[in-house]
């Protein structure tokens, strides 16, 4: 199988990103990462975020080594990190998005 | 890396020698694009403001693209009852030392006389324009703008990067960067201040941002769409951070609105949000072709659009050069994309080694050659109503 690549971007990120879909497999680390392999727990699509740690609802989501959002439910080290347990700490209504394809959902258009 | 630029009256260098078909009310908009289209050159452009009533944002606007040194000469065409003047218009082309002519439909006497005058004239401008004088151009007479549109996870990872460090040289070289979306830095304020060259600067960006922030929260809407999402990207935090990287390292020298040059060198912040007023706040950001449009009103020779997911628009009066991050989009949209950011995150190259290659592609455009939009004729423009102040002037410390 082919080896799986994510990229953390700052030592301080607790989320890096995954530069291929990625299955519930051993995941090497580019970028500036302290540990070498994450262990992934379920499918991420590529380009999406992976939980490098332990993350307590509340807490906040780093990536670039700044905060970019919060976690909306406990996500465990290895999860996939996206709209379905995270939320920015600005923009209210990009959380009730479709999760996979990003497409509204809280405007009935016709 | 020398070239050969157009000189124009005011010693201002271009890199290309245009002519502007402005239409100056969507009535006489058919008579002018018809004018560009049967002069069939890519020297001859269209351009225009829709509206009939008047709006001082999108005269400035379009004072500023005939003022612009890629443009050559510049024909003005109206209907003969709407607020914007053609005449006026034409004699600010004069006053800059270019080519220029105006037409009323109303006096010419409709559709067919006035686009038979009109492709006269252009046919004559194209004339007197292979007699402009060349002069000598390197990367420290360049204005370059940046925006991103269509972003995904590698615009932060790769071509946001690129483009930041193709900045720093830039800047370093002694040319002109200018960057926008202050509605992309919205989670950022720290990392402003930070950058700002002096204390002034730093309120101004404060005071940039805090309107930007209000903007959003008034209109319920952050520059984030359903592809940035389903990119990976989960918030406008995220977004931010991977679009404020393009700015690069070096100190943000002040803040320019719509149509305002930058007083000198060095790297600066565009901002295109409306300012508040009595109609409130438009629609700021409508498309990524306002955004470039925007830079190229500020003097830019030539502007990026960095994207992940994919684009195909170009821009008129300025070349657009469009750079992914992503080796996917690049080889799925190749006919489109110019630029490859992507190789530094498969490890084909270094960062410092992609600057560099863009570097080589910027001389090359500034030098003649054509960018993928242009061959294809995208000349995208998109001039809304707007209010904006002509320049930021802080309100009283008080206020603030």
């Amino acid at each position: 199988m082919k080896q799986q690549v994510a990229f953390q971007i700052d030592q301080n990120d607790n989320v890096a990103t995954a530069l291929m879909e990625l299955t519930a497999a051993s995941v090497k680390l580019r970028g500036d990462a302290k540990q070498k392999y994450i262990l992934a727990s379920e499918n991420i699509p590529q380009g999406h975020k992976i939980a490098l740690k332990d993350i307590k609802s509340g807490q906040q989501i780093i990536k670039y080594g700044i905060v970019i959002g919060q976690a909306t439910q406990d996500i465990k080290q290895g999860q996939w990190v996206h709209l379905h347990c995270m939320a920015s700490l600005y923009d209210e209504r990009s959380s009730q998005l479709d999760v996979k394809t990003g497409v509204p959902q809280d405007i009935k258009y016709e | 890396m020398q070239w050969q630029g157009f000189l124009r009256k005011d010693d201002k260098l271009g890199i290309r020698n245009r002519v502007l078909v402005i239409y100056t009310v969507e009535c006489s908009a058919f008579v002018a694009r018809e004018i560009t289209r049967l002069s069939a050159s890519l020297d001859v452009e269209c351009i225009g403001f829709a509206g009939c009533t008047d709006n001082e944002y999108a005269v400035r606007l379009l004072i500023s693209l005939i003022r612009h040194p890629n443009i050559g000469g510049v024909l003005v065409v109206g209907l003969g009852c709407e607020y914007i003047q053609p005449e006026w218009l034409a004699n600010i082309a004069a006053e800059a030392g270019k080519e220029n002519a105006w037409l009323f439909i109303q006096q010419e006497g409709g559709t067919a006389a006035t686009i038979k005058r009109g492709t006269v004239l252009v046919k004559d401008m194209l004339a007197e324009l292979q007699q402009t004088r060349r002069a000598s151009m390197q990367l420290a007479d360049l204005v370059i703008g940046a925006e991103c549109g269509g972003s995904d996870y590698t615009s932060g990872l790769a071509g946001n990067v690129v483009v930041g460090r193709f900045f720093d040289n830039l800047v370093e070289a002694g040319g002109t960067a200018i960057f926008e979306e202050i509605v992309e830095a919205i989670g950022l304020l720290n990392l402003l201040k930070e950058r700002a060259l002096n204390p002034e600067v730093e309120a101004k960006l404060v005071y940039t941002y805090q309107k930007a922030l209000a903007y959003c929260k008034s209109v319920r809407q952050y520059s984030v769409s359903p592809g940035n999402f389903a990119g990976g990207l989960s918030t406008i935090e995220e977004k931010s951070m991977g679009a404020f990287i393009k700015s690069g390292t070096k100190a943000i020298k002040g803040v320019l609105k719509v149509a305002e040059k930058p007083p000198e060198a060095g790297l600066w912040l565009l901002d295109s949000t409306p300012d508040p007023h009595w109609m409130q706040f438009g629609i700021t950001n409508p498309n990524d072709s306002e955004g470039l449009i925007d830079l190229i009103s500020a003097g830019c020779h030539l502007v990026f659009l960095v994207t992940g997911r994919g684009s195909v628009v170009g821009s008129a009066v300025a070349p657009c050069l469009k750079i992914t991050g992503n080796s996917d989009t690049y080889q799925k949209l190749i006919d489109d994309m110019d630029f490859n950011a992507g190789k530094v995150l498969t490890g084909e190259c270094t960062l410092a080694e992609s600057a560099a290659e863009l570097s080589k592609m910027v001389a090359a455009v500034a030098a003649g050659s054509l960018t993928k939009s242009e061959e294809l004729g995208h000349k995208e423009y998109f001039i809304p109503y707007k209010y904006q102040e002509k320049t930021l002037t802080l309100p009283p410390k008080c206020k603030l």
